[in-house]
């Protein structure tokens, strides 16, 4: 039973992570239908400015908590400036393009990064620095719960509630909504469609980075490959929830996370990547909307 | 063009890039031993290299712009290969004869070393122009080919390794399992669009590599297969430097087959159906077109070349594992088509001949050779998306006519 709820908690965690991640997938393809490979790599490319930063500021004797907050608001500020650099480059130029182009597009955008963290930094796996704390009421269950998984979880619940009355009720979260609706409708109405696309970058990018910090602080290393299956796990998690709806990609995120938590504590750790692989194949063989396929809400 | 508002801009951009790459390109940081490696020469060199390729940037996407309008305008662009072919075509008979001759001297006059690169390049040739059926002519984008090219390979080491089988019987047969498996793929993805096609086709791949490495009492996992047998000529037993030359020549019959098949291929009914699938799914069905036959056709045509090429590549290494058949490798090689040119044969091989031999002989440039594999995709999308050599659309031409 402990060892069922340990994997329970352990899928709950993956999916949160997936979630964060899906979700800059999904808001993307909602507003301009394109799957954007290069997400994995913003996520990476946080979660190292992250660790450069708190490496610096350790140096510098910085205290832990004020680490903390800095690293992660840098790293954010970082990734979603990256995912608003890269659309400008490498997508839109190629709007009014066939579909294929922006997708190739996006492989080289993503290649290109991967490829300049590994020249730039270093191909060696880095050790991360915990840089969430312990709690102490979580002592006794450190087995199955830790603190940082705690920490994961909350804050991708919260976060997506944010995201969620952003999008519900301000002001740029309708004009999103409208945009993903139809753009040249959007246009005509008076809403700045470039400035909406950039915006959903920025937001996805940032979700990507948080995504990146949590889950780096709770694994304790990275490398410059950690965005691409982490990127194709994330893209399962939306298409399994429906790509293009937000509750979609959350539950997508736990779906996966929990069908990878059993299958690897249940049938073979070996095949990992398999299994979310397999279940991206199924999912999109059998129902290519996903389990909630909402049309048309970013 | 050098005015002051230009300035500013490159200036404001060369800024941003500047901020955007520090942490990563200025920063190095080695948490072990707890060093901070601050390389301000990298911000400079940023600073200055954006500053430069914005304006450039700027002048090709004007000039994109200028030749769009020209083509709404109703001027036509003849492609520079028709232009070549209209004015030339006595030459491209003596130009031929001429790449035969230098191809087939090339062993006695280069050394062993040169012949196995010039090997690798015929191969990638095959590879690209087998890619090239499915995403070029057909449409349908696979990220997963690198998957039939195992199969190839791991087909011809494992029934070599269980019943001894020669490279020529395997050949056809890794053809025919690249062919089965193509269509293996080709079934479930057959009603998937393009993008979700995409995602598909690279998780096939990665799947069949994850469970190469990890079957172990099947493939023998990350360790490989060693002692696989060159190729064979019934009677000669060959020395290394003869047997590396025999291959060469091997390859360039494979690669000269195939550019003669995929040629007629494209001017087939099955071809033209690839091409009618390409353009509109739906106007093609409606004109009769069986779309499952022409995209299973597609699949696995375009994966008995990577089937073969997977042998040859066995045979020639002599030593093949997990680690080479990665995503990288699907990359380079739709990197190939993409640069050449979606749909045409010849960009095909010029676009192998390009990424195979620049990192080869720039040495130095090796290791940015993935970096400028995705930077090629990037740009040669966004200002070339028909690549160096643009396939050739077929149009009827009504002489006679005059209004």
């Amino acid at each position: 039973m402990e060892y069922f709820v340990q994997l329970l908690l352990g899928g709950l965690t993956r999916g949160s992570i997936y979630a964060l991640i899906a979700l800059g997938y999904t808001m993307v393809y909602g507003i301009i239908e394109l799957i954007n490979f290069a997400h994995g790599e913003i996520y990476m490319i946080g979660a190292f400015t992250a660790l450069i930063v708190s490496s610096v500021l350790t140096l510098y004797g910085f205290n832990e908590f004020a680490i903390l907050v800095l690293a992660s608001l840098i790293a954010v500020i970082y990734s979603a400036s990256y995912g608003f650099t890269v659309e400008k480059i490498a997508y839109k130029p190629l709007r009014s393009a066939p579909r294929l182009s922006p997708l190739i597009s996006a492989i080289g955008m993503s290649i290109f990064l991967q490829n300049y963290v590994l020249l730039a930094q270093t191909s060696d796996f880095l050790p991360f620095p915990a840089l969430i704390p312990e709690f102490n009421f979580l002592k006794n269950y450190e087995h199955v719960f830790s603190s940082s998984e705690l920490v994961i979880v909350l804050t991708t619940v919260i976060v997506m509630t944010i995201l969620t009355l952003l999008i519900k009720f301000t002001k740029i979260g309708k004009a999103m909504r409208a945009t993903a609706q139809d753009k040249k409708m959007a246009m005509l109405v008076g809403i700045n469609v470039n400035r909406i696309i950039s915006v959903t970058f920025i937001i996805g990018s940032s979700l990507a980075a948080i995504g990146g910090i949590l889950i780096a602080s709770h694994i304790g290393q990275i490398n410059f490959n950690i965005g691409f299956i982490a990127g194709i796990k994330a893209f399962t998690a939306a298409v399994l929830g429906g790509i293009g709806s937000i509750p979609g990609a959350v539950l997508g995120g736990f779906v996966l996370g929990w069908t990878e938590s059993f299958a690897t504590g249940y049938v073979s750790s070996d095949y990992e990547d398999v299994f979310a692989f397999a279940l991206l194949v199924l999912i999109l063989i059998f129902r290519p909307a996903g389990i909630l396929s909402v049309k048309c809400e970013v | 063009m050098l005015n002051l508002s230009e300035i500013k801009r490159s200036l404001l951009v060369s800024l941003w890039f500047i901020f955007l790459t520090f942490p990563i390109m200025v920063i190095r940081v080695n948490p072990i031993e707890k060093i901070v490696e601050w390389r301000w020469g990298n911000m400079l060199l940023v600073g200055i290299g954006s500053f430069v390729i914005s304006f450039i940037w700027r002048y090709f996407i004007r000039q994109k712009e200028l030749g769009l309008k020209k083509i709404e305008m109703g001027e036509k662009i003849t492609p520079l290969l028709k232009k070549l072919a209209i004015r030339e075509s006595k030459y491209v008979k003596s130009l031929f004869l001429t790449l035969v001759i230098a191809a087939v001297l090339f062993p006695f006059v280069f050394s062993t070393y040169q012949t196995t690169i010039m090997t690798t390049v015929l191969m990638y040739v095959v590879l690209g122009l087998g890619l090239n059926i499915v995403v070029g002519l057909a449409g349908l984008l696979d990220l997963g080919y690198v998957a039939f090219y195992a199969v190839g390979a791991y087909s011809y080491a494992l029934l070599n390794y269980h019943f001894g089988l020669g490279f020529w019987t395997v050949l056809p047969l890794g053809a025919i399992m690249g062919a089965f498996f193509g269509i293996l793929l080709g079934f479930p993805v057959l009603r998937l669009r393009g993008d979700y096609l995409a995602i598909v086709t690279l998780g096939f791949g990665e799947i069949i590599r994850l469970v190469l490495e990890n079957w172990n009492e099947f493939s023998f996992g990350p360790s490989g297969i060693a002692n696989i047998p060159r190729p064979s000529f019934p009677g000669i037993q060959f020395s290394l430097q003869q047997a590396t030359v025999y291959q060469y020549f091997l390859t360039i019959g494979l690669a000269v087959f195939t550019i003669f098949v995929v040629n007629r291929l494209q001017d087939s009914r099955i071809g033209r159906a690839w091409i009618a699938l390409r353009e509109d799914e739906i106007a093609c069905q409606a004109m009769g077109v069986d779309k499952v036959r022409t995209k299973l056709s597609a699949f696995a045509l375009g994966a008995t070349w990577a089937g073969m090429v997977g042998v040859m590549f066995a045979a020639k290494t002599t030593f093949i594992n997990p680690a080479s058949f990665t995503f990288i490798e699907s990359a380079l090689i739709l990197s190939i088509v993409v640069l050449g040119g979606m749909g045409s044969v010849p960009g095909v091989i010029i676009g192998a001949f390009i990424l195979i031999l620049l990192p080869e002989y720039l040495r130095a440039f090796a290791e940015y050779r993935m970096l400028l594999f995705g930077a090629i995709l990037v740009l040669m999308m966004v200002f070339r998306p028909q690549g160096i050599i643009s396939n050739v659309r077929r149009t009827y031409e009504l002489k006679g006519i005059q209004k």
